[in-house]
Formats: C-alpha cells, structure tokens, sequence
C-alpha cells in the first residue's frame, strides 16, 4: 500500500509539471446543474418570465380573469340574450330577475319568473311584481332575437336567451327597456378596447421620445425631458375633458371611439417616455452594449438587437399597469357625456343613465356597470405588478 | 433658503409660459368660437338684427385676430382692442355662456376648490402616515394585512364611481344626501360660524372619496420605503445598544423614508385634482369641476381656458410647496449640492 502511495505521489508531482489535459475543458462539470436548473438557465428571456410569471399567483388568476372578460369582445352578439339596444317597451325600469331552479318543491332547471307591470300613480313610477304562475326556463345554446354578427352576417344564435313569450333581464332594464346585462357584454367590447388601442399610441410615442431623448442626449434630451415633466405636473382628467370636447359633435361613434383612445394616448406616454430613456442610458453602459459597438456596429443594429430586448420586457409590463387609468378615463369621459354617446355602448355610457341621486336610489341596478369596471382594474393592476416582477428575472 | 424658493419660481415662469399656451391651443381646437357658431346659427334661422353686435363682440375679444396674437391678446403680452389687458394685467376674460367676467363666475368657486384640494392633501398626509409606519413596523400582522388589502380596493375604485356608491348607501343607511358643500339654509348668508361648520361637515365625504386611491397609494410607498430602512445595519447597531424602539424609529429610519414620502405628493397631486373635478360634478359640489364641464359642453373658451390654466396652476402649486417642504427637511436639496463637494 504504502508502495502504491509512492508512486502516485511522484507521477503526481510529474503531471503537475508537466502533464496538460488534453480533453476541452467543459465549465459545467465544476458545478453540476440539476435538469431543471440547467432548464432554467438556457431558456429564453420570455420563458423566463412566464415561469417567474406563474408563480405569481394572484397575478395569474387575474391574467385568467381578463381573458374572460376579453372573450366578450369578439363574442359579444352569441354571449348576450339581447342585442344592446334590443328595447322592450313593456319594461321600462324593470328590476332584475332572479334565477330560481325549483318551482313549487320540483326541480324545473334555471328558470325566471314573469314579471307583471303596473303604474303607481302615487309616485309615476313603474312598479314590477313577480307573477309565480308564469314560469319561463331559460333556454341554452339557442336562437333568440336576431344580430348582425360583427356588424356583417345575420345571424340568431345565442349561447343563452330567455323563453318563448317570456323575458331575461339578468340585471334589470333601463329608462328605454334595454337589458343592462346585453349591454355590459357589449360594452366590454368598447371599453376593454379603448385601453389597449390608448397603450399602443401610448407606447409608440413613449419609444419614440424616450429613444430619442435618451440615445441622443444633450439638448435634445432636456427639452424633451422638460416637455416630459410639464405633461407630468398636467392634472390629465380635465385635459382629456377639454380635449374630447373638441371633437367634432358630427363625426360618427366609430371615429369619436378612435379619436377618445388617440386622447387618451396622446396625454400617457410621457411616464413610458421616461422609463425607456432612463432604461436605454442604463443599458447603452452595460458591457455588452459597448462591446457591439467597439467591433463595429451600427447605431440601428445596437438598439435593435442588444438594447430592444433588454427593456422591451419592462414596457410591456408598465403599459399593462396604465390600461385601466385609460379604461377609466373613457367611463370618466362617457360618464360625463363628453366621451361615447348612444348608439355606441361601453360601461361609461351606461353609467351616464345613474347621473341623479333619484335614479341612483330608486333604480339601483343602472349602477351596475361599476363591478365590472372595479374587477378589469383591479385585475390589470395586479397583473401589471405580476408582470413588473417578472420583468426583472435575474433578480 | 430664499435663494432657493426664488430659482424655484423662475424656474415656473416658462412651465407657465408652456402651459397656458398649450390650454389656449386645446380650448381652441373645435371648429370656430363661441360667437361666431352663434352667428353661424343665426344666419342659420335668417335673423340678422344681432349678427352686428355679434361681430362687434367679436372684434372687442380679438377673436377675428390670428392664432398667435389670439393667444398673446389672451395673456396680455400683445396689445389687443383695449391695450394690454390679458391675463397678466389680471383680466381673466369673458364667459359668453353667463354673459359676466370670468372672474365673477369662477371667483366664488375658488376658494372652495383651494379648501377641497388642500384638505385631500392633509387627509392623504393624516392617514397615510401613522398607519404607513404601523404597517411596517407590524409587518404581516393582522392590521399590515388589513390596511393593504384596504388599500387595494382604495387603488382600484375609481374616485368617481366610489362617490356615487357612497352616495347611494348614504342615502339608503341614513337617508341624507351628500352632495353640495353646506346645508341648503346657508345658502347666500353671510360666513358664520355654523356655516364654517356646515361645510366642515360636507367636505368630510368629498375628501375621502378624492383622497383615498391616493392615500393608499402613499401607503404603501411609505411602507416599503421604511421596510428597506428598518432591515439597515445601523439600525440593528441601534438596538443593540439599547436604544428604546420608539425613539430608534423616530430619530433615524423614519426620517430617511419621510424623504420620498414628501416627494411622492409632487406626483399624486396631478391625479388628486383631477379626481376634484369630477367627483365635484358627480357629488355636486361648487367647485370649479362643474363649471369646467358646462363651459367645455358650450364652447365658452375663455371661461374653460381660464380654469383649465387655474387646475394646472394649482398643480404647480402644489408641488411647489412639496419642493419646499423637501428642502426643508433635506439640506442637500436645499443647498444644491454644494455642501456635499
């Protein structure tokens, strides 16, 4: 034993003079990754994110929550039992309808009762009393009162609608007997949207002024960083007020919604601005960008390909945490007439019916489009936040 | 100190120059002005008795000039029909829509408008203080979960719709309403004490709803930033020394996080007097909110430039005082840096 100690002692002390492995010399077997680390380590930037992302909880059920809100969107005509300015003149101000499921002890499935209109002369006011003879099931997957699918094919299908003869008013009626169910659907398609379509233009003028002021710097940069900070001190409501009360009172509700999203664009960059600015100075010291351009690239090639990904990440993230002040912004604007007017229909514009405390108190469900409203910005919220964190995976 | 208060406003002068230049080019983007839309309509219906006093009013508000000189009629750095006589020479204008002197129509709202946003601004400072340091000395306790899950739903309502469910449940619970500023029967008296009081007592709902997205957000600003102070060394180094926990809070942690806590207003203020004016329209208060909405919707521009100039004002104002506060607490604010080289 002590023989063989020896000798590999001295042919040791021969190797670590002279011997060199000749094998590459491969860095992970130093320190072993597990799979999943090793995983982890060679995914891509948005991989990352998304994994950081889904650990996240409460942001997760929020991002799961908006897409359902958003699925209203394209769906809206097959999700409603009503078009949005369905009227139905024997139910003006009628209270919504309960869902029951037995009828007299006996299972009949979901099923409203009718409701029976009267005037009380007392107080001219319409008052409903729910008639327990008349039972109406509700009706799944049928045809009900007839749209235009996106405005271009006729169609009747419905994924819910009420009985034959009876009525659905999930959540009452309002002043001209329009269901105010039907129309949260189909005020979601103006109001989820007018925050997406706002961030787009918000972010285009947020990269275009933040790229310039930070790339060029000097002059250009404080003049923009001065016009950035006036904008900031702005109070933004009565800018938007000021400005959407510019806009022409003929144009039609399509081009009033495209001018209110460019309005509420036009007021949110400069905070992007500055985050890709200060992002893009940070970034144009970091080695690697250096590098790129001490072998010779161009200007256009090193913010396209080394300093684009780098932020891209963290504008997306603080784009999502500004959706709801525009998706705000557009029922502060509807809410106070100076934004989307009937025809045209978004939570905003339903809102404007419970201007009057009367009509607040008497008809409590014209306010219902404030749970939705409250839901969709607390959900961006947290899902901006889920997002910012994300943003940051190194960290 | 004072050196540092008058660079401070110079350097409002052009912010001022750039804003009331960037209201005048926003009140006069619809198509034509108050007069000459009400000419328009009367040609319209073919009476032409009063188009010649029309034009004559017309041409006593310069309205018939350029752009430019419009503009610097307005301000008062161009001579218009009466001299200079703009904003500077403190001529506010003429409200078409009233048929008075801007300044008699706003004038009374004002003060109330002053009073409501001053009082945001103390709420949001009363609350979000005390309960910011509770929530991060008492991290994850029962009260820290509370008041961030308060303020979660504070950040979310929006202020307007928070008005009108406040309004509907105050009306139901306790049967009163909560819009307007004091109690009917004060209405056109002289200020007296109870009506000091009366509009004491119907400020108290108006502040909360503008003010409590705010507080929330200062919340948990504060106590974040007093998180990052209370894991530091220097304070542990405190502690063991045996300093007593209160005075260790007060004397160091605290006043690093007041510092961004002081700043942060600067940035809530835009929001709170944006949040003034639309509550005010939905609560019904005599503030400049109201009257802003009715001279958009009737194109009286003067009278909507004029308070769209006066928001914006009190805005700067606002992060004017910040700035001093913060320069107060803070000598390298202060003294510009040259005491630390």
């Amino acid at each position: 034993m002590n023989e063989a100690r020896g000798e590999r002692a001295a042919m040791d002390r021969e190797k670590s003079v002279h011997y060199v492995n000749p094998e590459a010399f491969n860095p992970a077997s130093v320190e072993t990754l597990t799979p999943e680390q090793e995983r982890y380590y060679q995914s891509s930037q948005w991989k990352i994110m998304w994994l950081k992302f889904r650990r996240h909880k409460v942001a997760l059920w929020s991002a799961v929550i908006l897409f359902l809100f958003y699925l209203n969107v394209p769906f809206a005509e097959v999700i409603a039992p009503y078009t949005a300015n369905d009227r139905s003149n024997d139910h003006l101000f009628a209270p919504p309808q309960a869902v029951h499921f037995f009828h007299e002890g006996e299972f009949v499935g979901p099923f409203v009762y009718g409701q029976t209109a009267s005037i009380d002369i007392q107080t001219v006011k319409w008052v409903f009393t729910e008639d327990r003879s008349k039972v109406y099931p509700i009706r799944f997957f049928c045809t009900g009162s007839p749209y235009k699918f996106w405005g271009l094919f006729d169609a009747s299908f419905h994924v819910i609608c009420p009985a034959e003869g009876g009525t659905l008013f999930l959540l009452g009626t309002d002043r001209l007997g329009r269901d105010v169910y039907s129309g949260l659907i189909y005020g979601a398609r103006l109001s989820l949207t007018v925050g997406l379509i706002g961030v787009v233009i918000s972010i285009v003028l947020g990269m275009t002024f933040g790229g310039i002021a930070g790339y060029f710097g000097g002059i250009v940069d404080s003049l923009i960083q001065r016009i950035i900070e006036i904008l900031r001190s702005l109070p933004e409501l009565p800018l938007w007020m000021a400005l959407s009360a510019a806009l022409p009172v003929t144009w039609s509700p399509v081009w009033i919604y495209f001018g209110i999203t460019i309005i509420l664009g036009l007021l949110d960059w400069p905070g992007l601005a500055r985050a890709v600015r200060s992002k893009l100075l940070a970034l144009r010291e970091e080695e690697y960008a250096k590098a790129a351009v001490l072998m010779g690239a161009k200007p256009s090639r090193v913010i396209a390909k080394h300093l684009l990904p780098g932020f891209t990440s963290h504008i997306i993230a603080s784009a999502t945490l500004s959706v709801p002040s525009m998706i705000l912004g557009e029922t502060a604007l509807s809410y106070l007439n100076l934004g989307l007017r009937r025809p045209a229909v978004s939570w905003g514009v339903m809102l404007n019916e419970a201007q009057d405390i009367t009509v607040i108190v008497v008809y409590p469900w014209l306010m219902a489009p404030v749970v939705p409203i409250i839901i969709v910005v607390l959900a961006f919220n947290f899902m901006g936040d889920g997002l910012r964190d994300a943003a940051d995976p190194y960290k | 100190m004072i050196f540092y208060i008058l660079r401070r406003l110079l350097g409002m002068v052009p912010t001022l120059l750039v804003i009331s230049f960037l209201t005048f080019f926003i009140i006069e983007l619809p198509a034509g002005d108050y007069i000459s839309n009400q000419i328009a309509a009367l040609k319209a219906t073919g009476e032409s008795s009063s188009i010649a006093k029309l034009e004559f009013l017309r041409k006593e508000f310069a309205l018939d000039r350029p752009f430019l000189e419009r503009y610097l009629v307005w301000v008062g750095l161009w001579p218009g029909p009466h001299g200079f006589d703009g904003l500077i020479q403190g001529n506010w204008g003429w409200s078409f829509e009233y048929d008075k002197p801007v300044a008699e129509v706003v004038g009374p709202t004002m003060p109330l408008t002053i009073v409501l946003n001053a009082a945001t601004i103390l709420f949001v400072y009363v609350v979000a203080f005390p309960i910011g340091i509770y929530s991060a000395t008492r991290q994850y306790s029962w009260g820290d979960y509370g008041f961030t899950f308060l303020g979660y739903i504070g950040l979310a309502t929006p202020n307007f719709l928070l008005g009108l469910i406040l309004l509907y449940f105050s009306n139901r619970w306790f049967g009163l309403s909560i819009g307007g500023l004091m109690d009917p029967q004060y209405i056109g008296k002289p200020w007296s004490m109870g009506k000091m009081m009366s509009v004491l007592g119907h400020l108290i709902v108006p502040t909360i709803v503008i003010g409590t997205a705010g507080t929330a957000a200062m919340i948990r600003r504060l106590r974040a930033n007093l998180l990052d102070e209370l894991h530091r060394q220097y304070v542990t180094t405190a502690r063991a020394k045996g300093m007593r926990e209160a005075h260790l809070l007060v004397k160091y942690p605290l006043r690093m996080a007041l510092n961004p806590f002081i700043a942060d207003i600067g940035n809530l203020i835009p929001s709170l007097v944006s949040g003034s004016v639309i509550v005010s329209v939905v609560l019904n208060l005599p503030t400049v909110g109201p009257v802003l909405l009715t001279a958009l919707q009737s194109q009286d521009q003067f009278l909507s430039g004029f308070i769209l100039l006066f928001v914006a004002l009190l805005t700067l104002f606002g992060m004017l005082i910040s700035d001093l506060l913060l320069a107060v607490l803070d000598p390298r604010i202060r003294l510009g840096g040259r005491a630390v080289s």
